[in-house]
């Protein structure tokens, strides 16, 4: 008797399994924007922030998020949803992020991300832009007496995040120079901090704004400095699954609003008084002229709604960048108009 | 040969129905899963595919068993790192064994002191995540060390600091001569312990084999050196100015802290476990066997030799063998201490630099399935010697 009711059991899971496969497969992949609906249906913009980068993404004792890689992810809120505040933040290390955006736990990886050719074209990614020109640069102690990579001697012991391009790059770098060096790579920032902390290694590399941040978390951080060579470049920006250009256009132009919106003059408070100006540019990013938002699915003051809830490029960085002291001086990340080197196309 | 028709009323025919269902549902299982993988990743653009191994690794890795850097390939590196595995895991199980039978042992100790001692060491380490204990030695236990040029001098050759554990490298001249001459000594052993067993069972005599086997192990490869032209030679480490504040060693070999504190932390766990089933194990013997031992003669040393211990280490080696795994896949943990195993250096770098997340995390899932199954093999095979041969 129990032999047969097992028997069954085994036919009924079998078959079962079988009716499974016949309509297996067809989970992904359909031609409209898949994630802006599901975006919509779910209330929320689902994004990938770091697991706490003051400056870029970093939470607060009560868990709200806020950093420049945080206002892309607003911005987008903002533009969809109508709320900037609609975001549910997934920290992740560095390891995990991709695996998180290809398999759609994340629709949205804004966490100081490198782009680059292997990652852009490889692995199912699709980088939109750039919201931080960084670039590699290493941290040592004051009283070392180094004062510039020309300093580094045979032996020399170097602390950085596994998984990163900081990684290749130094190997680059050290093999450039010809110099033995011993790579200690950890997998989260904070312990990397601690590491060099405890003197574990003589120099920490990675980007230089992530060296200014975590400086702040150093337990004397006067006692180190930030050397003056850059050795490679990080332009570091917002990356979206590969396959739905509808939702890569929204993350894309959400982040050039922002940009377009500095270059204009048009911040959070003057936004809706200048419905009527009579720049039409500046009319078409408060959405008083054109049908821009329509080429994506949205009504036309998407673009107002993140300048006036999350604000124009230059507020956030002076918000979250400059005031806190991480880096004052705007450098490459400084209009083209200013100097720099930040120029996105015009929304039109 | 009888013939017997195809029904349900032949027995073994009954009996195979549940069998071939199963490998249906399981090859099944297996097929869904694959479709839909390959599916999904289609559509997501991401290529399948070995061929990143023979690609070229482009990152450095602080310490390795064989030569590496990253102009060798990304299989290169999951050998480095599976290499760096099973480093910590034979490290770790040796220390554990040690440890836990020392602990489990003092916990029947008639001593209060000792006892009691044993009994707080069990309780608090194995109550305590290893995470957590792991990030203790790291850095608890590694900051309290000093930086190199105030190591802790241990005789001149060998130095402590906060970088690591500087010691001498050994230099080999005709290392194979010398490796065979081992292997020639294991030989000589062995035949050794099946004469004096010969001897015993048929003339009664018992020669001094431990003492022996002792004198062969030392002797054949110390004839090495003095006839074969081996020869070994030391190279100290020697403090190296970096900067003008810090230091290093160079010439030496440097045991890295994080290798250090995974071991610590893996065998003081493990070691928990293994106490308390080697306290199991002596109590699980009867005392009417010692007392029966005592009475035909047998000497203390004998008694715990040839009575108490084969009993008690078939109730030990069971659960042992599950603690020598755990130890094994806890390992993993090296991750967030920068110890660069293989789930660190493969799972983790390699997989971020090449993006193949299926095919990396499928390698070493199977690996670890493969070292895991490799212990059990060996633990079974040992258990077997021990278990009761009925005759």
């Amino acid at each position: 008797m129990i032999k047969s009711i097992k028997t069954w059991i085994l036919v009924g899971f079998a078959s079962l399994l079988l009716v499974a496969c016949g309509q297996g497969g067809g989970g992904a992949g359909s031609k409209k924007s898949k994630t802006l609906d599901n975006t919509k249906k779910a209330g929320f913009v689902k994004c990938g922030v770091s697991q706490g980068l003051p400056g870029f993404s970093n939470a607060d004792a009560s868990g709200n998020w806020s950093g420049i890689d945080v206002d892309v992810c607003r911005a987008v809120a903002a533009a969809v949803l109508g709320d900037a505040d609609k975001v549910k933040y997934t920290p992740l290390s560095a390891a995990e992020r991709f695996t998180a955006l290809t398999s759609g736990e994340i629709d949205v990886l804004s966490r100081n991300t490198t782009w680059t050719l292997s990652r852009d074209a490889d692995i199912g990614l699709t980088f939109v832009g750039v919201n931080f020109y960084d670039g590699q640069g290493f941290m040592v102690r004051k009283n070392s007496g180094i004062n510039s990579v020309n300093d580094f001697k045979n032996g020399i012991s170097a602390c950085t995040n596994t998984g990163t391009t900081t990684e290749l790059n130094m190997r680059d770098f050290f093999n450039s120079k010809n110099i033995k060096y011993e790579p200690i790579a950890f997998e989260k920032a904070d312990e990397v901090v601690q590491a060099y902390d405890a003197g574990r290694c003589d120099t920490y590399t990675t980007d230089k704004s992530g060296l200014a941040a975590q400086r702040t978390k150093l337990s004397a951080p006067d006692d180190h400095k930030v050397l003056p060579e850059t050795i490679s470049k990080e332009p570091l920006g917002p990356v979206v699954r590969q396959g739905d250009s509808v939702w890569e256009d929204i993350v894309r132009w959400s982040l050039n609003t922002m940009i377009e919106a500095e270059e204009y003059g048009v911040n959070s408070s003057n936004a809706s008084s200048l419905k009527d100006s009579d720049n039409p540019a500046i009319k078409r990013l408060v959405g008083a002229e054109g049908e821009l938002g329509a080429a994506f699915g949205l009504d036309n003051e998407w673009s107002l709604r993140i300048i006036e809830q999350v604000g124009n490029y230059g507020e956030s960085y002076k918000k979250h960048i400059a005031d806190t002291g991480i880096l004052p001086k705007r450098g490459p990340n400084e209009l083209w108009t200013k100097g720099g080197i930040l120029y996105v196309p015009p929304a039109r | 040969m009888n013939l017997k028709k195809f029904n349900i009323e032949n027995k073994k025919i009954r009996n195979l129905i549940p069998q071939v269902l199963t490998v249906l549902a399981l090859l099944s299982v297996i097929i869904y899963f694959a479709t839909n993988a390959q599916i999904n990743m289609g559509n997501r653009g991401i290529s399948f595919g070995f061929g990143f191994l023979s690609q070229e690794a482009s990152f450095d890795i602080a310490f390795s068993l064989i030569e590496f850097d990253g102009s060798y390939s990304y299989g290169r590196a999951f050998l480095v790192g599976l290499l760096n595995t099973i480093l910590v895991s034979i490290i770790g199980i040796f220390l554990a064994t040690i440890l836990g039978v020392i602990v489990g042992v003092s916990r029947l100790s008639n001593n209060y002191l000792i006892a009691k001692t044993a009994e707080w060491y069990v309780e608090i380490f194995r109550n305590i995540p290893l995470i957590l204990q792991i990030f203790f030695w790291y850095f608890a236990a590694l900051r309290a060390l000093p930086s190199p040029e105030n190591a802790i001098n241990l005789y001149d050759v060998s130095y402590l600091t906060i970088k690591g554990w500087y010691i001498p490298k050994f230099v080999w001249i005709n290392f194979d001569i010398f490796c065979y001459s081992l292997i020639l000594a294991f030989i000589s052993i062995y035949f050794l312990n099946r004469y004096a067993k010969k001897q015993r069972e048929e003339n009664g005599k018992i020669l001094p084999t431990f003492t022996l086997s002792l004198g062969i192990l030392i002797s054949i490869p110390l004839l090495s050196f003095l006839l074969l032209g081996v020869s070994l030679s030391l190279n100290y480490p020697e403090l190296k100015q970096l900067s003008e504040t810090s230091y290093t060693y160079e010439n030496g070999v440097s045991i890295i802290p994080e290798l250090i504190a995974l071991a610590l932390a893996l065998s003081m766990y493990t070691a928990t476990f293994i106490a308390e089933n080697v306290r199991a194990g002596v109590m699980g013997v009867g005392k009417g066997q010692k007392e029966a031992a005592a009475s035909i003669g047998l000497n203390k040393g004998q008694i715990l030799k040839l009575v108490v211990m084969p009993q008690a280490l078939r109730i030990i080696i069971p659960p042992t063998t599950n603690q020598y795994l755990n130890l094994t896949k806890n390992s993993s943990l090296a991750a967030a201490i920068a110890y660069p195993d293989m789930v660190l250096v493969f799972a983790k770098t390699a997989l971020m630099q090449t993006g193949r997340a299926i095919e990396i995390i499928s390698i070493t899932m199977l690996t670890y399935l493969t070292l895991s199954i490799s212990i059990s093999i060996l633990m079974n095979w040992y258990n077997k010697k021990m278990a009761i041969k009925e005759k």
